[in-house]
């Protein structure tokens, strides 16, 4: 139960991306954010806000979509954590999704893309066949400053063809 | 100073004799905002995402139990939109996808922001909430559990273990105002139940004072202005009244999100066309067409 006391500091163990990970002497109120960024060297999860309201952190955990920074991160021990660096076959590779982002001009600075591109995993996992509301419902959560949206949407539409095809 | 983890209500008590500044964390998209921006430094925290007899739902008879750490995403489910889908439009509402599979109704309870979508509905629901310590349980009112703004009468060691509502309860309608459909917190919520058997409406109002409002003359007066057998409002000049004895209910504030002027205009908009939507789904009609629920 819990994680061990060092002092005033916590060690624990994280599942990140199929893989054991160790959190050594870590302050107990870190989120998970700062942790997999900081801590764990997976630097694919964003930080825009640490609030809830861009998603460019966003991860999956035990298989749901969450913000990672409002999670904390000594309270996922034992959690199945997925983040956009888990998403692909390889390090150098895509996913159908990031190649949909990139083919369709989904990105432009690409500071939301990750958290975009987990979201959309998600969706297209659950519902492999969304209407354009729910495209839209299901990226309600995440915030880009810089594309209006338009090509973040065909390249969602365009994801789901490629995975009917 | 430790997170515990506990997998049962007895682990999580024990938590506290160990630790009895202790802090509950649920789904922690209103406590990690407060850690993530140094307002909040728990000394030691007691996680109940693995509670057992927090998750989930049953029905009792009439009523249905729900655990303090079911989600908006779980109350948005296909039954439980069914048995409670003013609770579940409410859900719909809450933040983004990411926060409605963390957020859960303990964490609004415990939280208890004026603005809290599922309050008015489970202030119109006349819910009782369960909390529970090492001492015992107690049933509460939603007016005896929060007290004012953020303030509630939890003890210490004190945990909201579930929330009792009746099971489709009449036909139920929640409306919110804010800047956008997503991501948004309340300007004004207002849920209303009308309770078809019992010959009874309430109207509960959200944003708008302290506490949720439940707006009892408004609901005293339609309810002896409706026509049960035939549900419809004989006299259409009676809704205005209603709408006004409902904006006289608010005791709405000017802050940085709107004025107390719009916030009382507001909750009379949603609860009359709350009201329009319950009346027209039973007579055949779309809420539109009911010409005074516009
Ligand atoms: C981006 C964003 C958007 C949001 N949008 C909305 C919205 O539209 N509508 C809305 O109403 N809210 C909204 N919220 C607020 C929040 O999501 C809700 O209040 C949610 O229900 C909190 O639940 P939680 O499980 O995350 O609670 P936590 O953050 O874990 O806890 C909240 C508080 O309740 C206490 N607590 C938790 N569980 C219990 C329990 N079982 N017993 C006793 N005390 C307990 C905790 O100690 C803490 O003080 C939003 C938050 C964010 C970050
Ligand atoms: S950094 Fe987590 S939602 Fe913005
Ligand atoms: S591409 Fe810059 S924020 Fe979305």
């Amino acid at each position: 139960m819990g994680a061990d006391i060092v002092g005033e500091l916590i060690d624990y163990q994280l599942r990140v991306n199929g893989h054991e990970h160790d959190v050594a002497e870590a302050w107990l109120g870190e989120n998970l954010l700062y942790v997999l960024r900081e801590r764990l060297g997976l630097p694919g999860s964003k930080n825009a806000c640490e609030q809830g309201e861009c998603g460019s952190c966003s991860v999956l955990m035990d298989g749901k979509l969450v913000c990672s920074c409002m999670v904390l991160a000594a309270s996922a021990v034992g959690a199945d954590i997925v983040t956009v660096e888990g998403l692909s076959a390889g390090e150098n590779e895509l996913s159908d999704v990031q190649a949909a982002f990139l083919a369709e001009g989904g990105v432009q600075c690409g500071f939301c893309t990750p958290g975009f591109v987990v979201s959309v995993h998600d969706l297209l996992e659950h519902n492999p066949d969304p209407t354009e509301l729910e495209v839209r419902e299901a990226v309600s959560g995440n915030l880009c400053r810089c594309t209006g949206y338009g090509r973040i949407l065909a390249a969602v539409r365009a994801a789901q063809e490629t995975r009917q095809e | 100073m430790t997170v515990f983890v506990p997998a049962c209500l007895e682990e999580a008590f024990d938590a506290f004799d160990k630790c009895p500044d202790a802090q509950l964390l649920a789904g922690g998209t209103d406590f990690m905002v407060e850690v993530n921006f140094a307002l909040r430094r728990p000394p030691a925290v007691v996680c109940l995402r693995k509670v057992e007899e927090l998750k989930g739902w049953r029905l009792e008879h009439a009523e249905v139990v729900l655990g303090a750490g079911i989600t908006y995403a779980e109350l948005m489910g296909p039954q439980l939109s069914d048995l409670l889908p003013g609770l579940a439009q409410a859900s719909r509402t809450v933040g983004s996808p990411q926060i409605r599979n963390a957020g859960t109704l303990g964490g609004n309870l415990g939280t208890a922001s004026p603005a809290g979508d599922s309050l008015p509905v489970l202030a119109a629901l006349d819910a009782r909430i369960v909390v529970a310590s090492k001492k015992g349980r107690r049933s509460l009112g939603l007016d005896e559990l929060i007290i004012g703004p953020k303030r509630t009468t939890l003890g210490p060691g004190e945990v909201i273990v579930e929330v009792r509502v009746p099971a489709a309860l009449g036909s139920q309608e929640f409306l919110k105002v804010g800047t956008r459909n997503a991501m948004v917190i309340a300007v004004a919520n207002v849920a209303l139940v009308v309770d078809w058997a019992g010959q009874s409406v309430r109207c509960a109002l959200g944003s708008v004072g302290p506490v949720v409002i439940r707006a009892r003359d408004a609901e005293e007066f339609i309810s002896s202005r409706i026509d049960w057998a035939r549900r419809t409002l004989t006299d259409e000049g009676d809704v205005a009244e209603f709408t006004a004895l409902v904006r006289s209910a608010a005791r709405p504030i000017d802050d940085h999100r709107s004025t107390a002027d719009y916030r009382r205009h507001a909750v009379g908009v949603c609860a009359q066309r709350a009201l329009g939507r319950v009346l027209a789904d039973h007579n055949g009609g779309t809420w539109e067409q009911t010409s005074w629920a516009s």
